[in-house]
């Protein structure tokens, strides 16, 4: 599968035009987020059974080298072969072999993401080998020529219409009209029926491995599973080597997670195990089975700090609560696996250099953590994939110069004050009678989309410091009286704080206020009245001068004595110096 | 007993000491969102100094994935705040740094101190409903027209901040919020990510900005600046009416100072 990651920003761009389909998408994340919810809500055990799945996950992963050996005893024991794959070039040349054993030239495939990893299908099409995709989902894009969307609805992204189009004229069945979807999914059942019949070798993923007993698990909601393991003679199981679980019950409890964060359901229509060739009793079944685990870099990934997003179950719950990947859809990641897991995996499985967009298509907004059965903190990883970016400065070296930047300034507080104040007060000025910008120097990703809210005034430290100064001062005088003592009514209103526990809360009205030096302005408590909520929460009109606060009101700086009306609480402006 | 509210603390217990960590985005926008939090943990009888130095809580560069710049301003904080009995901040987002990711930032005995400053930090709405549970006086701090509330995406699933702002409208300015569609979704902010992929941001807080509009609301309140600054930019240039203020203005009752990107009328 050709990977186009790296142009995320160009094929979002494109996605984002296709009105219909953003329609479509937009539904989708309406509706996939209520009926997992709901799912869970009659369920009653998310957060439980999540906590022992993830213990499970993490058990199985630390142990993986025992509890693969252990499987593949069990399964060998079970009459299948099994093969380790290092990447994915051995497992498709595993695959291949096996068909050319058994002069295979028909395939029937279930749903497996891991070979679309591989890209199998073109590797045993360019051998002169048909596969038939089973799946419906699968059935559908493989016909229209496309990539998965999602990993658990491949074809999501293609409306009623587009499927009808596409069988009308891929299926030389004559006229019809294929007016409702069962009539669609009736006619690709029966087109599918002849290639189940007509295939030599049947290929599946699993969900899970079982390590006691060597058996793979499967759930479908087609049914389509059983029938590529069963009808042709020789079943291939293609999965990855961080699916194996220890116990039966393991992988069970796996499953009521699973289903409900996938779809919704309490269960899928089909769990299928699988344990190995027909035995001589059986009735059906193939007679002869291959296990391919493939690697592709898992093993590292175990070994890394990303080891977490081995937890993952492909329940696809990320990408439904995606609020990015709802906006632009799954082929807009440019590979195998979409949304959060996907940004995460694909430079894990490929590299950081062909996919740096992904790690940043997010904004930590934390919901598909919230809502990942595995527990996987998604958000983490995906800003420490950003941390190997800046590392490796694969990141855009304006971001990384400017946030350097702005890191070193905000470490030196006088020079950042003196610097922002600056600004500020020029974009204050500026800005304040429209109250924003529409276009910015240095802001063009911010304004391209929204306007830039102008500041309110100067800084807060600013205003707040001008305060504390002229509290200080006002203090001062009153304190110690060198040439002309301010009228202490005027001065009461001000209200300093003083000491804890005193009525220090006096500044009730005022709009700020902290704590200043304990020693200072005791003579003023009793002046500023008596403080109790009530009559704080009464005469706070906090905002009273905030209208004009900042650069014009600052200039009048030292004249601005709040008095207000004799014998009540003079409101406080915030914004004199 | 008729009522079951506990009372505001008398004049005569000490104080709550309380350090205010203003936030970038309110010093630098926003004043009024710091000064609305003063008066507000003032009501609530704390008493509110202010660190003259700080800064930044080291956001912008640890979500950019730059640790190394991220990490002296983490430790800068941990320092400026080491002596405070409490320390508020008017962000879900700055608190959620600090609780979650400042341990996970610093080693040793930094990260023991980020744990210690993680263990008095809270975050505005959470301290004045859940710590020291601020009352109302006699009648409202302010009549609200109708208000609806976005729950800012680190406050709500780093901190769990969704009842408190609900709570104090409620209490103080006896106020129903009308509940936002989606509520629960990303309004496209993401801090770098709005400028990064302004295309997939723009889409989204669209979304919001339309359902907000939805509401009939006349003003969106948040708890983050970052959040509120991003629809306050999206309905300007729609043209949209709605305000978009921080809830401390709201809970101080203060309607004077123009919406956010609003000029002075």
């Amino acid at each position: 599968m050709k990977q186009t990651s790296n142009t995320f920003l160009d094929n979002a761009h494109v996605a984002l035009q296709d009105a219909d389909k953003a329609q479509r998408r937009d539904i989708m994340a309406l509706f996939t987020p209520l009926v997992r919810n709901a799912a869970m809500e009659s369920f009653g055990h998310f957060e439980a059974l999540r906590a022992h799945v993830k213990q499970v996950k993490q058990h199985s992963l630390e142990h993986l080298d025992h509890y693969l050996a252990r499987f593949e005893q069990e399964a060998l024991h079970n009459g299948n072969h099994v093969h380790f794959a290092a990447d994915g070039e051995q497992m498709n040349s595993i695959v291949l072999e096996i068909c050319q054993q058994h002069s295979a030239r028909h395939v029937a495939k279930g749903k497996s993401m891991v070979t679309e990893e591989t890209g199998l299908n073109d590797y045993l099409k360019r051998a002169g080998i048909r596969v038939m995709e089973t799946d419906l989902g699968e059935y559908i894009i493989q016909q229209a020529g496309e990539t998965p969307s999602h990993i658990v609805g491949p074809a999501l992204h293609k409306s009623a219409a587009e499927v009808r189009d596409l069988f009308l004229a891929k299926h030389d069945l004559g006229d019809r009209e294929l007016a409702e979807t069962s009539d669609m999914v009736r006619e690709a059942r029966e087109v599918l029926r002849e290639h189940f019949l007509k295939a030599e070798v049947g290929i599946i993923g699993a969900n899970a491995l079982i390590a006691e007993n060597g058996y793979s698990m499967l759930v479908t909601n087609e049914g389509n599973g059983d029938l590529c393991a069963n009808l042709p003679n020789v079943l291939i199981v293609c999965t990855t080597i961080d699916r194996v679980l220890p116990r039966a019950e393991d992988a069970t409890a796996t499953l009521r997670l699973l289903v409900r964060s996938a779809t919704g359901q309490a269960q899928t229509c089909y769990t299928s195990f699988y344990s190995g060739p027909r035995r001589e009793q059986d009735i059906d079944g193939p007679l002869e089975t291959h296990i391919v685990l493939l690697d592709n870099r898992r093993s590292e990934i175990l070994a890394s700090d990303y080891k977490e997003m081995l937890q993952c179950i492909r329940c696809g719950a990320c990408l439904n609560h995606c609020p990015i990947y709802a906006g632009v859809g799954g082929h807009a990641y440019g590979w195998v696996y979409p949304g959060p897991m996907g940004s995460i995996l694909t430079p894990l499985l490929t590299s950081l250099e062909q996919s740096n967009a992904l790690p940043n298509a997010c904004t930590t907004c934390g919901r598909c953590a919230e809502v990942c059965p595995a527990d996987i903190p998604l958000p983490d990883l995906l800003r420490d994939l950003r941390h190997e970016e800046s590392e490796r400065k694969l990141s855009p070296a304006r971001w990384r110069l400017g946030l350097q930047l702005h890191a070193w300034l905000a470490c030196h507080p006088r020079l950042y004050r003196a610097l922002t104040g600056l600004g500020i007060f020029i974009l204050y000025l500026l800005g304040r009678r429209k109250g924003s910008f529409k276009h910015l120097p240095l802001a063009a990703g911010w304004t391209s989309e929204r306007d830039f809210p102008a500041p309110a005034g100067k800084t807060f430290m600013q205003q707040y410091a001008a305060q504390q100064r002229a509290d200080k001062t006002r203090e001062h005088k009153q304190a110690t009286p060198v040439k002309r003592a301010p009228k202490p009514g005027r001065v009461s209103g001000r209200g300093t704080p003083v000491g804890r526990g005193s009525s220090g809360r006096t500044s009730a009205g005022r709009t700020s206020a902290g704590r200043i030096e304990p020693s200072m302005g005791e003579g003023w408590q009793h002046e500023a009245g008596p403080a109790s909520p009530g009559t704080i929460r009464d005469s706070g009109k906090i905002s009273g001068g905030s209208k004009d606060s900042g650069g014009k009101a600052a200039a009048k700086k030292p004249k601005a004595h709040p008095g207000g009306p004799r014998g009540k609480k003079p409101r406080r402006r915030k914004d004199h110096d | 007993m008729t009522t079951t509210r506990p009372e505001q603390p008398e004049a005569s217990t000490p104080a709550l000491q309380v350090s205010l960590f203003v936030t970038c985005l309110a010093d630098l926008l926003r004043p009024s969102v710091a000064f609305a939090s003063i008066k507000l943990l003032e009501q609530a009888g704390c008493e509110v100094t202010v660190p003259a130095a700080q800064t930044c809580c080291g956001q912008p560069a640890y979500n950019t994935g730059d640790y190394e710049s991220s990490a002296p301003l983490a430790r800068q904080l941990i320092k400026q705040f080491e002596s405070a009995d409490y320390v508020v901040v008017p962000s879900g987002s700055c608190a959620g740094m600090i609780h979650h990711h400042y341990p996970r930032l610093l080693d040793g005995e930094w990260r023991e101190k980020a744990l210690e400053l993680a263990a008095k930090t809270f975050e505005l709405t959470t301290f004045l409903n859940d710590i020291v549970r601020l009352r109302r006086g006699e009648r409202p701090a302010i009549t609200l027209p109708g208000v609806t509330y976005h729950d800012s995406c680190a406050g709500l699933r780093e901190l769990g901040i969704k009842r408190q702002p609900r709570a104090l409208l409620r209490e103080l300015c006896d106020l129903e919020v009308t509940e936002l569609p989606q509520s629960e979704v990303c309004c496209g902010f993401g801090g770098t990510f709005c400028a990064k992929m302004p295309e997939i941001s723009g889409k989204m807080v669209n979304d919001k900005l339309t359902n907000a509009l939805a509401t009939e609301a006349q003003i969106l309140a948040g708890g983050d600046l970052g959040c509120l600054l991003n629809i306050a930019g999206r309905a300007k240039r729609n043209g949209k009416a709605i305000e978009v203020r921080h809830i401390a203005e709201l809970l101080a009752g203060d309607l004077d100072t123009p919406a956010i990107g609003q000029g002075k009328s």
